[in-house]
């Protein structure tokens, strides 16, 4: 008897502790449960039919996902999603990398050239893509035609020459993506200890060699990161193809229309709801698939100290 | 010999930086001169890159050019706060859970949560969009506010650091009478401000930024957000460069400004979440 006494009251204790854990988490919840997780299922659900949400709701069972495989507007807008993350992630890595080395040097002026650097990302895509869009401007007026007047180099009509123009979304996001990557990777140097540069200074390494054997290495964790983060962000853009090419066309010859602008234009444009759903399911299982082969082919190989 | 080798890679240092800070800021100098030049120096072949007259007439004619403007940026100032303000609740409320309760399915719940941010939002924007309209919250600002007013990383964040304070600190507070939600309110949530901070600007920048999902669940002027807004402006005044730049120089400066009131915790903020990542 004795023993079991505080046995119970424990339970009791556990039992009332539990219930009230769930009045904490109860808020987050519900909305988490209502808006995220839920709805996951249904969109799974809604790709099983044709359907406009409003009367019509054909069972259609896999034939959205068949039809996936077909539309060669989907695969089109697969593709220019695939080149604007090639166009971004590897370019924009390197470049953030080397901002945050030059930022990591004991230079004056640090925190202005900081802020300077990472401006463009506290500005809202839809205003700083209109501002972009006469950037962009195929005559004499638009901002790199006018640079490259000075250097005596030939303009183009960049938003409007299907060569040119995921070109020019991939400029704008790398100039706008920059900065954040670069305080990522600003911290990560820092926190490599100074011991090893000291160390392999005594060794006669330099620049480059210091960069090789120690930098790199050391900061492959943050490298790793900003990839996964990078990747998973490229494909899902949207609000920078809408607001530089708003017609449902997505750019001249379809060049820029990317998979959400594409969702978007099923769904909202042509009220094609269950296929809509399909189209991001077909994008969270890439993303999904990619995180995957990242996490077993790079993470493995990841350095942490 | 070194000592110049030093000389020059620090200037190459520099030149970099200027070369690279320059790069940054030009499209912000273009948007700037552009908005104040007149019709005569915005309709010639080539760029005018000093403009002669300063046209401020034309911030007046832009706000004027679409009515709506001041209702679109109380609605964005609006939601940004309100679901910032939920979002911080609902996130210390679950993160005190999960940081110091003992409770049946702790791991389960919190293993789930974690894979929700797995799911894109792209997913759920279809069946959001059909349970928003279902419920009649189209143009509402229950469809702009709700759905976002709980964050697995905004509780993930919180529960890092709620874990961090020593439990001593709780078995004193008991003696001195304190209850749970007492202890939350009076030693963990003023203890934590930094991290509120962070996490509020973020949410609060997030929420001004949004685009796709206000664009799908307004319809009217009344609830549009100045994102929407001003995308509907440059579809109207696509023609008009002057008015455009200084329609977007007013959608930006709330943000920018902002930044710099609270560059510390924003930069400090990103740092972190990118090494936890």
């Amino acid at each position: 008897m004795s023993v079991s006494q505080p046995a119970v009251s424990s339970r009791r204790k556990f039992a009332r502790e539990t219930l009230e854990a769930y009045m904490y988490l109860a808020p987050a919840l519900v909305i988490l449960l209502a808006f995220h997780i839920a709805p996951a299922f249904y969109a799974l659900y809604i790709s099983f039919f044709e359907t406009n949400l409003m009367r019509r709701w054909n069972f259609v069972g896999l034939a959205n996902y068949v039809k996936l495989f077909q539309d060669t507007d989907f695969i089109r807008s697969l593709a220019n999603t695939g080149k604007y993350v090639l166009g971004t992630v590897p370019t924009g890595m390197a470049l953030s990398l080397f901002a945050a080395w030059l930022l990591n040097q004991k230079i004056r002026g640090l925190a202005v050239f900081r802020t300077a650097l990472f401006l463009p990302y506290v500005t809202p895509v839809v205003a700083i893509s209109i501002v972009w869009m006469w950037i962009y401007k195929e005559d004499g007026s638009g901002l790199l035609n006018a640079i490259l007047a000075l250097f005596g180099a030939k303009g183009q009509a960049w938003l409007l020459d299907p060569r040119w123009a995921m070109f020019a979304l991939c400029l704008m996001s790398v100039w706008r993506h920059l900065g954040y990557n670069m305080v990522i990777f600003l911290a990560g140097l820092q926190n490599i200890s100074t011991e090893y540069y000291e160390a392999a200074e005594i060794d006669g390494a330099r620049g480059w060699t210091m960069f090789t054997k120690i930098t790199w290495p050391l900061l492959s964790p943050t490298t790793y990161f900003v990839t996964m983060v990078s990747v998973i962000g490229s494909f899902q853009v949207f609000t920078q193809a809408y607001v530089l090419w708003p017609s449902a066309s997505g750019g001249p010859l379809g060049s820029t229309k990317v998979v959400v602008k594409y969702l978007y234009d099923v769904g909202w444009g042509s009220f094609k709801f269950g296929y809509a759903a399909a189209i991001g399911y077909a994008l969270f299982a890439i993303i999904f698939l990619l995180t995957l082969v990242q996490r077993n082919l790079v993470g493995s190989r990841v350095h942490y100290q | 010999m070194i000592g110049m080798r030093k000389t020059v890679g620090r200037g190459l240092v520099y030149l970099f930086l200027v070369i690279g800070a320059v790069a940054m800021l030009l499209p912000f100098y273009y948007m700037l001169s552009t908005s104040i030049k007149g019709p005569e120096e915005l309709y010639v072949a080539d760029l005018v890159w000093f403009p002669k007259h300063i046209v401020l007439k034309n911030y007046a004619d832009a706000w004027n050019a679409d009515p709506n403007f001041p209702r679109y940026f109380f609605n964005s100032a609006f939601i940004a706060t309100v679901t910032t303000l939920l979002q911080l609740a609902t996130s210390a409320l679950a993160a005190y859970a999960f940081a110091s309760f003992e409770f049946w399915g702790k791991e389960f719940v919190f293993v789930i949560l974690l894979g929700t941010m797995m799911i894109p939002d792209q997913v759920t924007l279809v069946p959001n969009y059909a349970i928003i309209s279902k419920l009649g919250w189209t143009d509402t600002y229950w469809a702009l506010i709700v759905p976002w007013t709980a964050s697995v990383f905004g509780i993930f964040m919180m529960r890092q650091f709620f874990q961090t304070i020593p439990r001593d600190m709780w078995d004193a507070a008991q003696i001195d009478g304190c209850g749970r939600f007492g202890y939350l309110w009076r030693v963990m949530v003023p203890l934590a401000r930094p991290i509120f901070v962070t996490s509020g600007l973020f949410t609060f920048i997030g929420g001004w930024n949004s685009f796709l999902w206000p664009l799908i669940v307004t319809n009217t002027a009344k609830y549009r957000t100045i994102q929407v807004g001003l995308s509907q402006f440059n579809q109207e005044f696509g023609t008009v460069p002057n008015l455009l730049m200084a329609a977007s120089t007013m959608a930006i400066v709330p943000l920018v400004a902002l930044f710099f009131m609270a560059q510390k915790q924003f930069i400090e903020g990103i740092a972190r979440t990118g090494l936890k990542g």
